[in-house]
This record gives structure tokens, sequence and C-alpha cells, in this order.
């Protein structure tokens, strides 16, 4: 696996890959939409409100995932001090801070006319926003050093520290009282939401995991354009 | 009510509905932008870096 990782190696078979996974990204996102919009079911509570969740869920799922990306790419770096692992940590939590951002936001939008609130500060809902600013400022200390490696090295150590937030989030429904509804995808003993309602989700969330890949595979390789750019600079 | 319209209503949840895909759209391409474009830029001024070289 290392083998792949050689910034050489790396460049061709990303370059190898990326138009597929762009492909499939665009095909799934559009798919996800259409279905979402156009073929979901209203829910019987919610209405059409419930559209929302094709946008949310998938966000939220990202954002606590591109989390543990970035926090594997950092203990990657500080063990073996890998350079493309940190390239892939630092070029995944912008994505991530993202990801967040449109989870806050379309939670807040679907908060208000079903909980009546545009914010509660309650464990699930303050959890999700100390991981927005655990992006932000991971994103501020890489670059807050003259020289990148300790900038890199400091937020690859507050990535990890931050890691504790991600069970604290997924369990938050579970361990504290809230007005967000418990766990009801990825549960113990199925899930509990129609199938109708399930295949849009799939599509949507499995659109957003091949849009960050793809969008990933294309940062890491401008960053090491990057690098051979400062290189060439040096040289001449 | 028109069909176009019924859908746009959302069943009256319209000013969330919207704005929740809204943000994503935004956000999103934004991002695949700002990635593309910077890939692009650099790869450009490697290349012009690298002719000068040959010259």
């Amino acid at each position: 696996m290392f083998s792949l990782a050689n910034p050489a190696r790396f460049m061709r078979w990303s370059a190898a890959v990326l138009p597929y996974c762009a492909f499939a990204t665009a095909v799934l996102l559009a798919a996800g939409t259409i279905l979402a919009l156009f073929v979901a079911p209203p829910d019987y509570q919610q209405g059409e409100a419930v559209r929302i969740m094709y946008v949310h869920v998938p966000a939220a799922y990202m954002a606590s995932l591109v989390y543990a990306v970035v926090a594997l790419g950092s203990a990657v770096a500080l063990i073996w001090r890998h350079p493309l692992a940190d390239i892939a940590a630092q070029e995944a939590a912008p994505l991530g801070a993202g990801f967040t951002l449109i989870c806050l936001v379309s939670g807040s939008l679907w908060g208000e006319p079903m909980w009546g609130t545009w914010w509660v500060w309650d464990a699930r809902l303050t959890s999700v926003l100390v991981l927005f600013f655990l992006y932000l400022g991971y994103m501020a200390l890489v670059n807050a050093f003259d020289d990148p490696a300790r900038g890199a090295k400091a937020g690859a150590i507050l990535a990890l520290v931050g890691v504790v937030n991600l069970p604290i989030i997924k369990f938050s429904v579970d361990w504290w009282n809230t007005l967000h509804q418990p766990a009801s995808i990825f549960r113990l003993g199925g899930p509990t939401i129609a199938a109708a309602m399930l295949w849009p989700l799939f599509i949507m969330a499995l659109g957003f995991t091949l849009f960050f890949v793809t969008l990933l595979l294309v940062r890491m390789r401008g960053r090491l354009l990057a690098a051979r750019i400062r290189a060439l600079r040096l040289a001449a | 009510m028109s069909g176009v319209d019924h859908f746009l209503a959302m069943g009256g949840y319209a000013v969330f509905v919207w704005p929740a895909y809204g943000v994503a759209l935004v956000v999103m391409a934004g991002l695949a932008i700002h990635g593309v474009a910077a890939y692009r830029r650099r790869r450009r001024e490697l290349a012009r870096l690298e002719r000068e070289e040959t010259r």
C-alpha cells in the first residue's frame, strides 16, 4: 500500500482513476438529487420538508468520515513521516469543513419547521459545531508556522486530539437528552427508515463520498505540482 | 396550481428545502471549482518552468 503512496506513483495512478471517479460522482449526485426531489415520497409527518434529509444526512456522515481521514493521515504522518499522508490530511480538511457547514446549515433549516427552532445547544448540535471549529483550527494551525514541517506536525497533533469528538458526535443522541433524533440507519437491528427513502439517501451518500475522493485526489495532485514548482524555482 | 408551482412550493416548506439544497450546491461547487482551478494553474506554471529549464 505504501508503494502506491510514493509521489511519482501516486501521480500516475491518480491520473488513471480520476476520470472514472469524476464521472461516477456526476452520475451519482445527479441520480441522487432526482431521486431525492422527485421520486422519494413525502413523509407522513414531515411532508416535503423531509427532502432536506437527503442533503443533511450525507453531509453529516461526510463531516465525520473526512475528519477520520484527516486524523488517519495525521497519524501516519506522525508515525511514519510519510509526506503524502500530511498532504492528504491537509487537503481533506477544507472539504470536511465544507461538509460540516452544509450539515449545520441544512440541519438548522430542518430544525426550524420541525422542532420550532433554528438551533439548540444540545449535545449533537454542539459537538458538530465543535467539529467545524476543529477543522478551522486545524487549517489555521497548519498555516501558522513559517516552517511548513512544524505547522504540519502541530496540525497533526491537534487533529489526533480532536478524534475524541467523533464518538461524542456519534453517541451524543444516546448519552444525552436532545431534540435530535437517534440513529435510524447505522444501528443494531438494521435501519428504521422506509426503503423508498433509504435508497435515495444511500445513492446521495455514495455521491458525496465519491465527490470527496475525486476532489481530494485533484487537490493532492495540485499540492505535488506545487512542490515541484517550488523545487524548480529553488534550483533556478 | 400548476405542476411546476406545486413542485417548487414543496408542500409549504419551500423556504427551508430550497436553501438547504442551495447551500450544498454552492459549497460543493465552490470547492470543486476552486480545487480544479488551482490544479490547472499549477500545471500551467509547471509547464512554463520546465520549458524555461530546457532552454
